[in-house]
């Protein structure tokens, strides 16, 4: 270890100075105030001319660089909200369409088909009077031919049974009076 | 054992020029006084000279230092203690490089002399004086007289507050200086135990041990100490500048 005799060494130039201690020693501070005046000018330039004015116009660049993000990423997601109320407007509206539409043709059809079942009624009904009228027809003179025959038969039996025929009028007035009953 | 003095010694370099019968010579003081404002020049200039958008390390540092500088100014002095700002800026980083520059083995620190301090000091105290009775005129003595205390005590009061704003210069250099000095001193006494008992064998091996870890943990509470005395600096600075914009309160 060279450490002693460094100390040493290192001893002597400090007395060689006199000795005392060295921020004290009034003899220096003639060079380091003309040191510090020239060096701490210097700063003071560079800073006030140079450095402050580059990062405040650094900082400044990026604020509104960030608040013009900021604005247009509001415009943006306005015009997105539009966008998007837009839409829902047309897509509440074409259902709004859609449903008028299906109940239009839901009534439509209805009306329709009413319209069309009244006239198969009313067709139906007619053919049904018609038939009745016919089965009607169909049965006086079912029930006329009925009478004749009765009275013909009526007539035959009792020539059979008495052996004489009774007139035609009694035959029939016979028949009616059976027939009433 | 080194004479822990000695790093303090103001050695002459380069002979420069002759005044009369004064020489002018570059000395180890002034070269780190320059090392000092090369430093601020490379950080606050050479990082920021891309002008970076989206800064990278080295121009965030510079940010982070402008912005640390110029939130100190506003919250003790307001927005008007910005035209302050160079002046402020310059000593901060002024006293923080000469600092944290003295921390590395063979430097010279050039804070640990007073006249440098003391100089740094005044400066702000002629500063705060100037430009008080510069924008406030008279209105600027107000500083003196505080509100709110009865006439009778009103002249000892006054009396003290002159007396505690002429002492601020002292107070304002010494703490820089004596805090600078101090740690040196205290490293050069405890690395010279360490080459002391390195001498005296394998026991004295194990012994230097001991102030060994000790210079290392003083260099890491020295590094705080370098930046935390340049911020106390800097924030006196700043309220003794907020009493020549605000000399009322």
């Amino acid at each position: 270890m060279a450490q002693p005799t460094q100390a040493t060494t290192e001893h002597a130039p400090a007395s060689g100075h006199g000795g005392g201690f060295p921020p004290f020693k009034a003899e220096t501070y003639g060079s380091q105030l003309i040191w510090l005046g020239l060096c701490f000018v210097v700063l003071y330039v560079m800073v006030a001319k140079l450095a402050l004015p580059r990062m405040a116009s650094i900082l400044a660049d990026r604020r509104a660089r960030i608040d013009g993000d900021l604005a247009e990423a509001v415009r943006l997601k306005g015009e997105a909200d539009a966008a998007v109320a837009t839409y829902e407007k047309a897509l509440a509206d074409a259902r709004n369409r859609a449903h008028t539409i299906a109940s239009e043709t839901r009534e439509r059809l209805a009306r329709e088909s009413e319209a069309h079942r009244k006239s198969v009624e009313a067709d139906l009904a007619r053919q049904l009077t018609e038939a009745e009228k016919t089965i009607a027809a169909g049965k006086t003179a079912a029930m006329t031919n009925v009478r004749g025959i009765a009275v013909d038969a009526a007539g035959a039996i009792v020539a059979q049974l008495v052996g004489k025929a009774p007139s035609q009028a009694a035959a029939a007035a016979a028949v009616d009076h059976v027939l009433k009953r | 054992m080194a004479d822990p003095i000695h790093q303090f010694e103001i050695v002459n370099l380069v002979p420069l020029a002759k005044i009369g019968s004064t020489e002018l010579h570059l000395t180890n003081s002034a070269l780190f006084m320059i090392v000092a404002v090369a430093i601020t020049g490379v950080l606050m200039l050479g990082t920021t000279a891309g002008r970076q958008l989206v800064p990278g390390r080295l121009q965030s540092m510079a940010e982070v230092t402008y912005e640390f500088v110029a939130d100190m100014i506003r919250s003790t002095a307001g927005e008007q203690g910005m035209r302050f700002f160079p002046l402020v800026f310059s000593l901060f980083t002024f006293i923080l490089f000469a600092n944290l520059i003295g921390i590395v083995p063979y430097t010279f620190t050039v804070t640990s002399h007073i006249v440098v301090t003391a100089s740094l000091a005044l400066l702000v105290f002629l500063t705060v004086i100037v430009y008080g009775l510069y924008s406030h005129g008279l209105g600027f003595f107000r500083l003196f007289v505080p509100h709110g205390i009865p006439g009778y005590i009103l002249p000892f009061v006054v009396l003290i507050e002159i007396v505690s704003f002429l002492s601020r210069p002292i107070s304002h250099s010494v703490r820089l200086f004596a805090n600078m000095l101090a740690g040196h001193i205290t490293l050069k006494v405890f690395a010279s135990f360490v080459a002391g008992l390195g001498t005296l064998g394998a026991v004295g091996w194990a012994g230097a041990s001991l102030p060994l870890i000790m210079v290392v943990a003083i260099t890491a509470l020295e590094i705080l100490v370098a930046f935390l005395q340049a911020y106390v600096f800097t924030l006196l600075t700043c309220i003794y500048l907020n009493d020549a914009l605000h000399p009322g309160h």
